[in-house]
């Protein structure tokens, strides 16, 4: 059986699915990644500190939110910059933002036609408009949540290092709170679909790598750890993240104790969920998730359970801001020779951003790890583990699988090889 | 064209922020779809056709290897639209034209770029890559939606002209004249550089509006009202080679500073009792 899927749909960029059966026995199965390199570690050299975050948040159209963070966080790393509380709160409610936007997305749009085995939503919008309209609103809401704080969701406007450059107002937020809230029977709902949408029987254990935070479900910072127990800090991510060079990707892969490792929802899910806002650890229980989860394609139930917690913890983010109200606060930086790292959790995994200034306040040397890129090599054995086991079944049946269990990681391919 | 054009989505070297920003218009998105039908959407939908009258173009031209599914594309189509910055001038990934190909390749991949020798096809093929362009160094484009994302409404505006066959005519003021109209404060007022007076507008001066200042993502305007620029500089203390450099975020293949010194030179000649004997713009 020989299977070749050129340009996988429902995901972020260009892959290929490369995979063959000789009876019965595996000869090949691995993701192709093809995507054109746009060389940002090499042009973000010789910018200014001011302009690294505008560029490095195009690095992804999806994840900017993320990028963004990342890249401030490693600039005030390197700058020596402390941000405020104030800061603080706004960016977790803003890293919410994204993850509702990104998840509701790849649930909905990109993963949940494979379950009713659907090409896309399209056939929805006339026989189950509801359910589309209501993909829409999750999204949108994730969507106008990071507008209203940083000007544009796509790409942040108003980020900048050491906070921001205007306060939202808050009579906005007080509507996002409002819209937020209205968002909960839409999460009911959700809930009720994919308890019915059932993922397919396959289970392999694997490593499982996130940011961990002594406070809080991690976001932003922390240390970075591993389901096989070991830990390191944001600054030594060398120590842990091991990129390499293989030769059917434009993208690195990565790897760790392991020969592979896997990054995104199912990794923060089973690395710690007892930090999961109540609400989203009842509906992690009610889709029958018991964590360590090591079926791969439940990495969508896993962004359901995110979705709900994000809901929940926007929600209270936006009554602190309410009560506490919001100060414009002036930046005065002075930049400084150094170098530092970002960490944060993207909605699909671990991001790490690396960057080195000259006295200048010129960037020198940056560096990137991308969630998706450290995630194909477990895909690509994940790919090898399970075609034996469905070499039984039609070739549509073991194509559609596998294209299923690519779209479970959700990859953001053009971020990966940036 | 047929009653409902058929529309593909197509993209190449980006960060498909502009489609993700298609995808976030939201209801009035659905509106949309009951008068298209969306036939081939990669990042969407997994319909697939080589049938389509509009092709939506996301995306540089990075590899030499990609410009046959581009011309494949506009033989297809009988409108071809350019989204956002990087299809219309490059991105901000034109800034790698800058370095050398190779140094860019051996920072990347390390040894195993190295251990090829600089081979970049057959075997080597991960490592190709070639100077970044707009899409219509390649293909002629009917429609440009400029931006860095696109303007959703925009976007809406451009399918609408589409759809009922009327020439869609892109903004071209300045973004001075969206800050002046929503009468925001001037970024030179606060002490910082900005792009907006050389910048098309289109975007309703979104990053002026949130605090920031304007990074040109829209590229220059067609023809550029110098002496506003000037004024406004001036005013400032700066000549407009200070903002020029600025704009190879976005348009280095745009070549600004040549666009400006054409500029310049119609305009002495068309009204020299502008520039006395010794004033240069630029």
């Amino acid at each position: 059986m020989e299977i070749r899927v050129d340009h996988v749909t429902r995901v972020e960029g260009h892959g290929n699915i490369l995979a063959s059966l000789e009876d019965g026995r595996l000869k090949q199965a691995f993701f192709q990644v093809v995507e054109a390199n746009r060389f940002f570690e090499g042009f973000l050299r010789g910018r200014d500190w001011e302009e690294v975050s505008h560029l490095a948040t195009r690095i992804c159209g999806i994840c900017a939110v993320s990028h963004c963070y990342a890249s401030l966080q490693a600039t005030e790393a390197a700058m020596g910059i402390k941000v405020s509380e104030q800061t603080k709160l706004l960016r977790r409610l803003t890293m919410n933002a994204e993850q509702i936007s990104s998840h509701a997305l790849h649930a909905y749009f990109l993963a949940a036609p494979d379950y009713l085995r659907l090409q896309s939503v399209l056939p929805l919008v006339k026989d189950s408009p509801e359910t589309v309209l209501r993909a829409f609103r999750l999204k949108k809401t994730g969507y106008d949540l990071g507008e209203v704080v940083l000007g544009r969701h796509t790409h942040p406007v108003a980020a900048i290092p050491g906070g921001f450059t205007l306060m939202p107002k808050l009579s906005e937020i007080e509507v996002m709170r409002e819209r937020l809230v209205g968002l909960r029977p839409d999460l009911e709902a959700t809930l009720e679909l994919f308890l019915k949408l059932e993922a397919p029987a396959f289970e392999r254990e694997t490593e499982y790598v996130s940011l961990r935070h002594p406070d809080h479900y991690a976001w932003l910072g922390g240390e970075i750890v591993s389901s096989d127990g070991a830990s390191v800090a944001a600054e030594n991510y060398r120590d842990a993240l091991q990129e390499y060079v293989v030769t059917h990707s434009t993208a690195k892969h990565a790897k760790w104790n392991r020969d592979a490792y896997r990054v995104g929802a199912l990794s923060r899910m089973n690395n710690n969920w007892q930090q999961l806002r109540p609400e989203a650890q009842e509906v992690m229980k009610a889709l029958g998730l018991k964590p360590p989860v090591h079926n791969p394609f439940l990495n969508t139930a896993a962004q359901v359970v995110e979705l709900v917690h994000c809901v929940e913890d926007s929600i209270s983010a936006c009554a602190q801001i309410l009560n506490e109200g919001l100060q414009e606060e002036e930046l005065e930086i002075t930049p400084r020779p150094g170098q530092g790292v970002g960490v944060v959790e993207a909605p699909r995994g671990l991001l790490v951003h690396d960057y080195t200034y000259d006295e200048r306040g010129r960037l020198t040397k940056a560096n990137c790890i991308i969630p998706t890129g450290m995630n194909y090599g477990n895909l690509d054995r994940e790919m090898q583990a399970l075609l034996p086991q469905v070499a039984d079944q039609p070739k549509e049946e073991v194509q559609r699988l596998l294209e299923m269990l690519v779209r479970a990681y959700d990859p953001c391919i053009s971020c990966s090889v940036h | 064209m047929a009653d409902k054009p058929r529309v593909a989505f197509f993209d190449f070297a980006c960060c498909e922020g502009c489609q993700l920003t298609v995808l976030s218009i939201g209801a009035p998105l659905v509106t949309l779809l009951q008068h298209i039908d969306v036939v081939t959407w990669r990042e969407a939908i997994s319909e697939k056709s080589d049938e389509f009258d509009i092709a939506v173009v996301e995306g540089s031209i990075t590899r030499d290897s990609d410009v046959p599914r581009l011309k494949k594309i506009r033989e297809k189509a009988k409108v071809v639209v350019a989204l956002g910055a990087c299809a219309t001038l490059g991105g901000v990934q034109g800034q790698s034209n800058l370095f050398q190909r190779d140094e860019l390749r051996t920072l990347v991949y390390g040894d195993a770029f190295t251990k090829a020798g600089g081979a970049d096809s057959g075997d080597n093929w991960i490592f190709e890559a070639g100077e970044v362009r707009p899409i219509s160094a390649e293909i002629p484009v009917d429609i440009e939606i400029h931006g860095c994302p696109i303007n959703a409404d925009e976007f809406v505006t451009v399918m609408e002209h589409v759809l009922v066959g009327r020439p869609y005519r892109q903004p071209n003021e300045s973004v001075c004249s969206e800050c002046k109209l929503n009468q925001y404060e001037c970024v030179y007022d606060r002490g910082q550089m900005c792009l907006g007076p050389v910048t098309r507008c289109g975007c309703n001066a979104i990053c002026t509006s949130k605090g920031h200042r304007c990074f040109g993502c829209r590229g220059m305007m067609d023809e550029v009202n110098l002496n506003a620029a000037r004024d406004v500089l001036q005013e400032h203390g700066l000549k407009l080679d200070d903002i020029l450099g600025m704009f190879r975020i976005y348009s280095l293949r745009a070549e600004p500073e040549k666009k400006m010194a054409e500029a310049e030179e119609q305009l002495r000649k068309a009204e020299p009792w502008r520039f006395g004997s010794t004033t240069s713009l630029a």
